[in-house]
């Protein structure tokens, strides 16, 4: 198994291609998180067509790369990518939600391959991974596994117990991306319990930190592709993001956290996302 | 059918009500008269409609973020500050996610934290089992010291409000958003721990809570067709548990329990236990199974059985099991 190594170009188009189907999803089924969705994207896009390692047609490859979708309530942009990496038809997409899909509000690995582990309530990924970065350092397998947590569910103290425990194991192998697009669910995470200095927060729990635009895709090749070389450190990808990125009315704005489009609002913003 | 499983099409829905709208207009009214009670929420003052609290009383919103083992501690040590935290977040992550807390800082230790449950059940249909809470009656039923109400309309929200307010001593009240309409009972007094009678009948007693209970009604009704005499009783306490309620139901010789909740442990639970070993009789129970597949409310509860029609169904299967 190797990366698929998309260009970044590519890479952008398939971004582009989930942020539509995402949209569609919402649009249709008029439940759903667009902004967390948008804010993901890229970095989903990155990893799994720049930097994993995956087989999507045997998905159970013990030396897989593994990714944990911690902020379950981004499905959009989860299935999305799933799908354009053929873990399941694009056409399962148009069941999002719907009576007995395998497409659930919030992911379900009995349900659909490539999933790892079920999430939905916060702070559950990371302590997860943590357990397969462990095993895969006794199993002497080389595997990387990457997590992705939203911004405001640091807030969780279960982060914090299985990062201090990453960091004190020296998990090298361990990826912590956290969405920082600053916004939670009712508010700023600022201004509802702050999370700054969070890359202080990191380094102070043994992990080696890197900032980065979480739009900038060669950004991204560029940390998440790095090799882990010789860093005895878990790795935290601190990605300052926009809630809702791509779509004007919906950046930065914490009514799109599970806000849904209108008929209008649903044209406009296709327009936007060609 | 569009609309049964809630009971009533769109256009018979009018006078229907969300509970949350009675529980914040009633908190805001005591927090009004009494500077003591504060509300402590985990980013979920939307959810839990206290944006006119905010406003009103920014101060007296302790948000600790997303962060639910916090949250119930957090409540129990203004309770040790002499304030009259609610607690309120969404009862899946509420009960779930700080069931230590409840148990070890709130039960046990007798703190004078209301909890308020938002969203319970299967309000949120879609998003799945992660999000439901309908474990909650079977985990939180066993502490000693907690006081278990679930209104099953806005007369009943708000009056378990205030009585939660003035009682010294742990409450969870589990909240519903599904939009239910006002018993119709007259001279109605709310009293925890105490079953309320709402349709007297002679053949077969259904015990319901919550959102059950108008469909319980409905379903007497439909029996009464069939001259089957049904009680409906409002269980909205499960604990204090009113024995006396359970004792004159299993007299009848046949019981049907209905709770938007896992049928294991929950109400019909409590009916079975304290029936299996008191008063033997037939008891069937209407509610979930266990972890539900994806789908709205409406569909789960058409899918399950907790319609006019399952409860229906319900009450004459125990009526056959007591005649053999
Ligand atoms: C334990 C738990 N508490 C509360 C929630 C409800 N909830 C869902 S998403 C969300 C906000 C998440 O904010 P953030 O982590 O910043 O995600 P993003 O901005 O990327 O959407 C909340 C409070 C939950 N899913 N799990
Ligand atoms: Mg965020």
């Amino acid at each position: 198994m190797s990366p698929l190594n998309d260009t970044a170009a590519g890479i952008r188009a398939k971004a582009g291609w989930m942020r539509r189907h995402a949209l569609k999803m919402v649009y249709d089924k008029q439940l759903g998180h667009l902004g967390g969705d948008f804010s993901a994207t890229d970095i989903l896009a990155t990893l799994y067509f720049g930097v994993m390692r995956y087989d999507a047609k045997t998905p159970g490859l013990p030396g897989r790369d593994r990714f944990i979708m911690s902020k379950g309530h981004a499905t959009g942009a989860f299935y999305s990518v799933l799908a354009a990496a053929g873990y399941f038809p694009e056409d399962w997409l148009s069941t999002y939600m719907q009576p007995n899909s395998k497409l659930n509000g919030h992911p379900n690995r009995n349900y659909l391959p490539g999933i790892e582990t079920n999430t939905g309530p916060l702070g559950h990924g990371l302590p997860v991974a943590l357990g397969i970065a462990i095993a895969g350092k006794l199993s002497r397998l080389d595997y990387r596994t990457f997590v992705l947590t939203g911004d405001g569910e640091l807030q969780e103290g279960s982060n914090w117990e299985a990062a201090m425990s990453a960091g004190n194991r020296h998990l090298s192998h361990l990826t912590v991306i956290v969405d920082r697009n600053r916004l939670q669910q009712g508010a700023g995470t600022e201004e509802t319990n702050g999370l700054d200095p969070l890359d202080d927060k990191f380094r102070a729990f043994g992990w080696h930190v890197e900032m980065v635009d979480g739009h900038d895709v060669e950004a991204l090749l560029a940390v998440l592709g790095a090799p882990v070389g010789d860093r005895r450190k878990p790795l935290c990808v601190i990605a300052n993001t926009v809630k809702g990125k791509g779509v004007s009315f919906m950046e930065n704005k914490a009514m799109w956290h599970h806000g849904v489009p209108s008929a209008a609002q649903y044209e406009q913003a296709l327009k936007e996302l060609v | 059918m569009a609309g049964s499983a809630t009971g009533a099409g769109e256009a018979s829905r009018q006078g229907w009500h969300d509970c949350r709208e009675a529980w914040a207009r009633t908190i805001e009214g005591l927090a009004e008269a009494d500077p003591n009670i504060v509300v402590v929420v985990n980013d979920s003052v939307g959810s839990s409609k206290l944006g006119g609290f905010q406003k009103k009383f920014p101060d007296r919103v302790i948000n600790v973020g997303i962060a639910e083992q916090t949250l119930v501690g957090v409540g129990a040590g203004l309770a040790n500050g002499g304030k009259i935290p609610f607690v309120s977040g969404a009862s899946c992550f509420l009960t779930a996610r700080a069931l230590e807390q409840v148990k070890a800082d709130v039960a046990y230790a007798k703190a004078n934290v209301k909890l308020v449950g938002q969203s319970s059940g299967i309000a949120y249909g879609e998003l799945g089992p992660t999000h439901h809470s309908i474990e909650d009656f079977a985990w939180l039923r066993p502490l000693d010291n907690l006081t278990v109400i679930t209104p099953a309309d806005p007369w009943e929200t708000a009056e378990a409000v205030k009585w939660a307010a003035g009682y010294e001593g742990p409450v969870y009240l589990r909240l519903s958003r599904m939009p239910v309409p006002n018993l119709d009972i007259p001279n109605r007094v709310f009293r925890p721990g105490h079953a309320e009678l709402v349709r007297e009948g002679t053949d077969v007693a259904i015990l319901a809570c919550g959102t059950l209970v108008h469909l319980a009604v409905q379903a007497a009704n439909l029996l009464a067709k069939e001259d089957i005499s049904a009680r409906v009783v409002n269980f909205s306490s499960l604990a204090p548990f009113d024995r006396d309620a359970v004792r004159a139901a299993a007299s009848l010789g046949a019981i049907v329990t209905a709770e938007e909740a896992n049928i294991r442990g929950g109400l019909g639970g409590a009916v079975a236990e304290f029936t299996a070993e008191n008063m033997p009789v037939p008891v069937q129970r209407v509610g979930f199974p266990g972890f539900l597949p994806t789908g709205s409310i409406e569909d789960l509860f058409e899918a399950f059985g907790l319609t006019v029609t399952g409860i229906a169904a319900a009450a004459r299967k125990s009526l056959a099991r007591r005649a053999r």
